[in-house]
């Protein structure tokens, strides 16, 4: 293992580089272009043997990488934002084919107004598209999350495509330092993709097969209990991938100082690295606080939030999305998952960081005071007059 | 944590600057750097600014430095005294300019003649690096000779790790 200093996206095209695929199907966008430049190099100095295909769109690009595994070969692309929409069509495809693409997501908010920084509403839009969906919180988990995705994906108890998210700019574009491994050690981890579900001219299939309503709700369902499967095969990858590595990652959610913790914030991706920050300082003025991030939100967590927040007397939920007219889609799912359990306590909702806004160690430590008078209802971060909503 | 503000014009080198101070630094181990540019459009000539962070542990704050331990002007023209209020208590400015400014917060050294004697060109980046290092003591000069083998490309690398020398050398005397 090598120390480098890198970016979010230089980290996932090293995992990616590593994970050997054999056909990259790339079309740019900002802030994700830096992965398939990246991926490109390595291409053309060598280090990767693999086809890297220019396309002419997002929509192309994941059809693209459809036929490529179609045929059994491990197939990765990448998008973000306005660019992950316009491939909107493809994803129920590529999940319905149980075709284990992974795709990279740089989260980027979405357009009007036009806008090309961080937020997470382009991939939360698309959660009931089939895909499994992971949420990286540093450069290291990046590309640690590269070379599991494909491991969990093309398990043939999920065969299910993967989208591993990075939120824009706070964490492609920032660079820090990551242990990069060797190609031997990804080689032990993650053996070649073997598929049944192949075509070939020795095995003729039908890429773009139909189901009438007598049989569609029977794929629906496989495709749904793929999913579930997933949860078991990713604490699997991660075991395998600690005793090769040495670094250990814990399943869906990661739990920090919840044992014992009254108040709860729940949130996602890189803005934890500031809630862990203001855990500890409030910690140390004798507040009981803790954070649980989630790791994935497809297979959803609910098991390991409920048995988070079973002690807690207040739950909130920071997420960077708003489904317009309702809440946050994270809020909405967390809310499910404690209702099941028969948990009924305060929970609120900040949705804080659209369109690439800053939320500051204040801000956060204004939920956790919020959370000691059991607050409830929707907020806004940041837009002014103090934290407002519903 | 040591938070350094890295003032530039696009095109010369802040964001490469402010990289190899973080990589420099968190070669060693438990030593961790955060270092990024102000998101958004680029362009050659327009102001715009990079951070470094640099602490003994993780760092999870990957907001913008509103208060920095140093913060440094490749380009005299960006500064007034508005820089001052984004220093923290004890902070200093480092600046490149030909004039003098007699103030104990600010050091000013003529790093467009050092970088037009080692580089041949007005490119001040890595000399302020130098001066970093002689005024800070953050990184060694054999940390950033190595961070610079390691992410510069050849023709760059001996006349830079000679311009950073002769910057600290110029401070430390």
């Amino acid at each position: 293992m090598a120390k480098k200093f890198l970016s979010g996206n230089e980290a996932f095209a090293y995992g990616v580089r590593f994970a050997r695929p054999q056909v990259i199907s790339a079309y740019p966008i900002t802030p994700q272009t830096i992965v398939v430049e990246k991926l490109s190099e390595f291409v053309e100095n060598g280090s990767l043997k693999a086809e890297f295909i220019h396309v002419e769109s997002e929509h192309s690009a994941l059809s693209c990488a459809m036929g490529a595994s179609s045929v059994g070969a491990r197939a990765f692309t990448a998008t973000s934002s306005q660019g992950l929409l316009y491939m909107a069509e493809c994803l129920p495809y590529a999940a319905g084919g149980r075709f284990p693409i992974v795709m990279m997501n740089a989260n980027r908010s979405t357009a009007l107004p036009w806008n090309i920084y961080g937020d997470q509403r382009d991939s939360l839009s698309q959660l009931d598209s089939g895909w499994i969906q992971a949420y990286a919180e540093n450069a290291q988990e990046a590309l640690d999350l590269a070379l599991m995705s494909f491991y969990i994906a093309e398990h043939k108890n999920v065969s299910t495509p993967f989208m591993a998210n990075l939120d824009g700019f706070v964490l492609t574009h920032t660079y820090e330092v990551v242990d990069v491994p060797t190609q031997e050690q990804a080689d032990k981890f993650l053996p070649p993709f073997k598929t049944e579900n192949k075509m070939s001219f020795e095995e003729p299939k039908n890429l773009g097969f139909s189901a009438g309503p007598d049989n569609n709700i029977i794929f629906k369902y496989k495709e749904h209990l793929g999913l579930l499967k997933a949860k078991a095969v990713i604490k699997e990858a991660e075991t395998h991938f600690e005793s090769i590595f040495g670094r250990q990652y814990t399943g869906l959610t990661e739990s920090y100082r919840t044992e014992d913790a009254d108040y709860l914030l729940i949130t996602l991706g890189s803005i934890s690295g500031l809630v862990r920050e203001v855990v500890d300082r409030l910690r140390e003025e004798g507040r009981k606080v803790g954070l649980l991030r989630l790791r994935y939100l497809r297979p959803f967590p609910d098991e390991e939030i409920t048995a988070a927040v079973r002690k807690a007397k207040a739950v909130a939920v920071l997420e960077k999305d708003i489904s317009f007219g309702n809440e946050g889609t994270v809020y909405t799912n967390v809310n499910s998952a404690l209702h099941k359990a028969g948990i009924n306590i305060p929970s609120s909702d900040y949705i804080g960081g659209l369109g690439g806004k800053n939320i500051s160690d204040e801000e956060i430590e204004q939920i956790f005071t919020d959370l000691a008078q059991q607050r409830t209802g929707v907020h806004f971060i940041g837009i002014g007059g103090g934290q407002s909503g519903s | 944590m040591t938070e350094i503000l890295w003032h530039g014009r696009g095109g010369q080198g802040a964001f490469t600057v402010a990289r190899l101070l973080g990589e420099a630094y968190s070669l060693k181990d438990g030593a961790y750097a955060l270092a990024f540019p102000s998101f958004g459009p680029e362009r050659r000539g327009a102001p715009m600014r990079a951070f470094t962070k640099l602490d003994r542990k993780p760092i999870g704050n990957r907001s913008e430095v509103k208060k920095a331990d140093f913060s440094i002007f490749l380009d005299d023209t960006l500064f007034s005294g508005q820089a001052l209020e984004e220093l923290k208590d004890g902070g200093k400015i480092l600046l490149n300019t030909k004039k003098k400014i007699h103030s104990p917060t600010v050091i000013t050294v003529d790093a467009d003649s050092i970088a037009e004697q080692y580089l041949g060109l007005p490119i001040t980046n890595t000399v302020l690096l130098g001066v970093l290092a002689a005024v800070s003591g953050v990184v060694s000069v054999n940390d950033i000779k190595e961070a610079i083998t390691l992410s510069m490309p050849q023709r760059l690398r001996e006349k830079n790790i000679a311009a950073v020398k002769a910057a600290y050398e110029e401070v430390k005397e």
